[in-house]
């Protein structure tokens, strides 16, 4: 997108009654939970089946910044996904110990065509790994043997190809090993969890933009052997939708699938604890995206190959594929904005607010 | 048509209501089971809508959009200059040719050019560009109030002008007059290609829901067709008692009748080109037009050189062919509709090529042929038009 004009953003002043309808805290701590659905931050609105926010009309726009109509949210149990509860899930997968006391990971993941509600009103024909855009996050720690079964529920050719070490016939591409999964077809991708870090993997049939731009994308963790220090971990894929198809920029851009998400429902997070981002940008046919925290600093980890911070900042860029993780502790109590400082994605939906609580 | 009228005959009522019970029978079989028997449209829905009006206040742009497409569009979110608004209206999918208003919470600056992206449920987007944001006058008598004083300068002031040229009309020869017509000629053939043009551009904005450039073609065979009928009309009444002054008046109405026509398209362009902020007003439009117009009180008078009209007459002659352009642009102003604009543009297309038809048998001569000195008139009207049609920035 091109020519954009900035618009001066006051949210800060949004009316404190919307914080009702913040998520709470996740219940348990470790870096490995599972985090149950956040069903109870649509408790204060009634219409818990909804999922959207309700929220008044004059909270965004205007002046006060870039809002979808109304400020409304979309309907997250038609899509079958939440971002809010997204944030914080990450996907162990089934684990057992070989025969020479390596654990075996196991996941099953399906690629299926559905339709999703990116903006209010607004339907998506994505593809899909696990009906969900981004797709689970995969976690397992370094060493581990993995085995990926790939189930194409799909009416179109795909592969899983991820970043890592792994042999050539493992890689998810056309022509090599196992190649394209065709349409009711399966492939189980087995490969050692190496190197340690924050990774991603996509679909990569051709045409290789459109099958990423659809939403066949997904956030791959390897945690190093002895882990990382306890933290509020939570994962953040920036990413884009091109609801015109016509491959050229695109017209909502998000963190974890749903434009403005964390504007409507801040994220929740305890002041002085850490707290652990893992920023992955898959976003296609613009060349940069990047990732900036007002009012706080962060240590960043490129690619979470090193255990010690790169860069001590608010701002990273990264290019599609590039990924780093982020540790912050929030001094003080209150919203921060967080957002693209490309600003035009920010106004086209890729901003949302942390919320510090008293621990 | 011509049977023998003594055979008994069923009566013609019958006939038709027969055959009209028959077309609809067949219709309704074919609505029911005809639509039936195809397929649905393999393709994606075809979403168009076109931006009617688009008015600025304050922190605001409102759209009047009409659906100019066959499916019904449902504007699910809007983006403003690449950042998402809020609005209100569209609540409803709109339907083939149904209209809705958006009001889009927009805090635009002045001068700065903007572009709406309405982003629809399947998330298609239609774009209407604002060229340069300007606050749209509010329809006060404050502002009407300008119009017609707008109307007045450009349209009745100069015909009024043009017509004081009578007197020197009376003393000139037949030849002269003769040229004077010729150039009248000219300058309504200039003014038909200059409105004809701008009909079809206009059409084009209009989005072709109503019919694109076909609006400018029929308001013009529209308007000759009843200009003709007025014509024979005042012919039958006035064909006994005076003669032939009372021919050259006819024909002078008509031609006011068609600059009137004229005039009320290029007042609706206008008032439309200010409220949306495009008309630079001021004394080189004024003058201009002065002078563009100038001739058209001109082509009225051309035919009345031999002719005794009352002072009321003339008067009247000239609110005819002047006053239409306050109407337009007041019209203009307040309705701001491309698709209206090209059929009021084709109007008076209509309209001057009926009075071209009238006048041109006045134009030969003694020999019955097209002399020199005609020919030459015919240019310079051309001539004239494209000479002070320069002046006008609009």
């Amino acid at each position: 997108m091109t020519g954009s004009i900035t618009t001066r953003r006051g949210f800060l002043t949004v009316a404190g009654g919307t914080a009702l309808t913040a998520l709470p805290l996740p219940a348990g701590q470790g870096p490995h939970d599972d985090h149950p659905p956040g069903g109870s931050s649509d408790g204060g609105q009634g219409g818990s089946g909804q999922g959207g926010s309700g929220h008044a009309p004059d909270a965004h726009g205007g002046i006060n910044g870039a809002t979808f109509r109304g400020g409304a949210g979309v309907d997250h149990t038609f899509n079958g996904f939440d971002p809010r509860t997204l944030l914080r899930e990450f996907d162990l997968g089934t684990t057992s110990t070989g025969p020479d006391g390596r654990t075996v990971r196991e996941w099953e993941i399906v690629a299926e065509d559905r339709e999703i509600e990116v903006a209010p009103g607004v339907r998506f024909p994505a593809w899909t790994f696990d009906g969900r855009v981004p797709g689970p996050t995969l976690r397992c720690t370094a060493g581990d043997l993995l085995r990926v079964r790939f189930v194409n529920r799909s009416e179109h050719p795909h592969t899983m190809h991820f970043h890592g070490i792994h042999p050539a016939d493992m890689d998810g591409v056309p022509m090599i090993g196992r190649g394209i999964i065709s349409p009711g077809e399966e492939f189980t991708y087995t490969f050692d969890a190496e190197p340690f870090g924050l990774h991603l993997y996509h679909c990569h049939v051709g045409p290789l933009a459109e099958h990423i731009a659809r939403g066949m994308y997904g956030t791959f963790i390897i945690d190093p052997p002895g882990g990382r220090p306890p933290a509020d971990e939570m994962v953040m894929v920036m990413h884009g939708y091109n609801t015109t198809f016509d491959g050229e920029g695109n017209q909502l851009y998000a963190v974890n699938g749903i434009p403005f998400v964390y504007m409507n429902d801040p994220i929740r997070v305890r002041r002085n604890e850490l707290v652990r981002i893992y920023l992955v940008n898959i976003l296609e046919y613009d060349p940069i995206n990047s990732f900036h925290l007002h009012a706080n600093f962060f240590d960043y980890y490129p690619t979470g190959t090193r255990l010690e911070s790169a860069e001590y900042t608010d701002t990273v860029v990264l290019g599609q594929g590039q990924r780093g993780i982020c540790e912050v502790r929030f001094p003080h109590l209150g919203k921060y904005m967080f957002h693209a400082h490309k600003t035009e994605f920010a106004d086209l939906g890729w901003m949302g607010l942390f919320e510090v609580v008293e621990p | 048509m011509t049977s023998a009228p003594r055979t008994r005959r069923t009566p013609l009522w019958v006939l038709g209501a027969g055959a009209v019970a028959v077309i609809a029978a067949v219709l309704t079989a074919l609505a029911v089971f005809g639509g039936a028997a195809l397929p649905e449209r393999a393709g994606p829905p075809i979403e168009e809508l076109a931006v009617e009006r688009t008015v600025l206040t304050p922190g605001t742009i409102e759209l009047a959009l009409r659906n100019t497409g066959p499916d019904p569009v449902t504007v699910a979110q809007v983006f403003v200059n690449d950042s998402y608004v809020d609005f209100a209206g569209g609540d409803e999918p709109i339907g083939r040719l149904g209209t809705d208003t958006l009001r889009l919470a927009v805090p635009w600056m002045d001068g700065q050019p903007y572009t709406i992206s309405m982003m629809t449920s399947t998330g298609l987007v239609i774009e209407h560009v604002v060229p340069a944001a300007v606050a749209t006058p509010p329809p006060d008598p404050d502002f009407f109030g300008l119009m017609v004083l707008l109307g007045t300068y450009v349209g009745v002031i100069p015909v009024a002008l043009g017509m004081l040229l009578l007197p020197l009309l009376r003393r000139a020869s037949s030849t002269v007059v003769r040229v004077l017509l010729a150039l009248t000629v000219g300058l309504l053939a200039f003014l038909a290609v200059d409105a004809a043009a701008e009909g079809f551009e206009l059409a084009v904005l209009g989005g072709g829901a109503f019919g694109g450039a076909l609006l400018v073609l029929l308001g013009a065979a529209l308007a000759f067709v009843v200009l003709m009928a007025v014509d024979r009309w005042l012919a039958t009444r006035s064909a006994t008692p005076e003669g032939g002054s009372s021919s050259g008046m006819r024909l002078a109405a008509m031609i006011a009748i068609g600059i009137g026509l004229h005039n009320l398209g290029e007042g609706l362009a206008i008032g439309s080109a200010y409220a949306v902020g495009e008309l630079a007003l001021g004394t080189a439009l004024v003058v201009g037009f002065a002078l563009h117009n100038t001739t058209e009180g001109l082509a009225i008078v051309a035919p009345l050189s031999s002719a005794r009209p009352r002072p009321v007459a003339l008067v009247v002659l000239g609110l005819v062919a002047g006053a239409p352009a306050i109407l337009g642009a007041v019209v203009g102003a307040a309705v701001n509709n491309a698709a209206l604009a090209a059929v009021l543009f084709g109007v008076g297309v209509g309209a001057i090529l009926q009075v071209i038809v009238q006048i041109l048998p006045g134009l030969r001569g003694e020999g019955r042929t097209v002399d020199l000195p005609v020919l030459g008139g015919l240019a310079a009207g051309v001539a004239v038009m494209y000479l002070t049609g320069l002046l006008v920035a609009a």
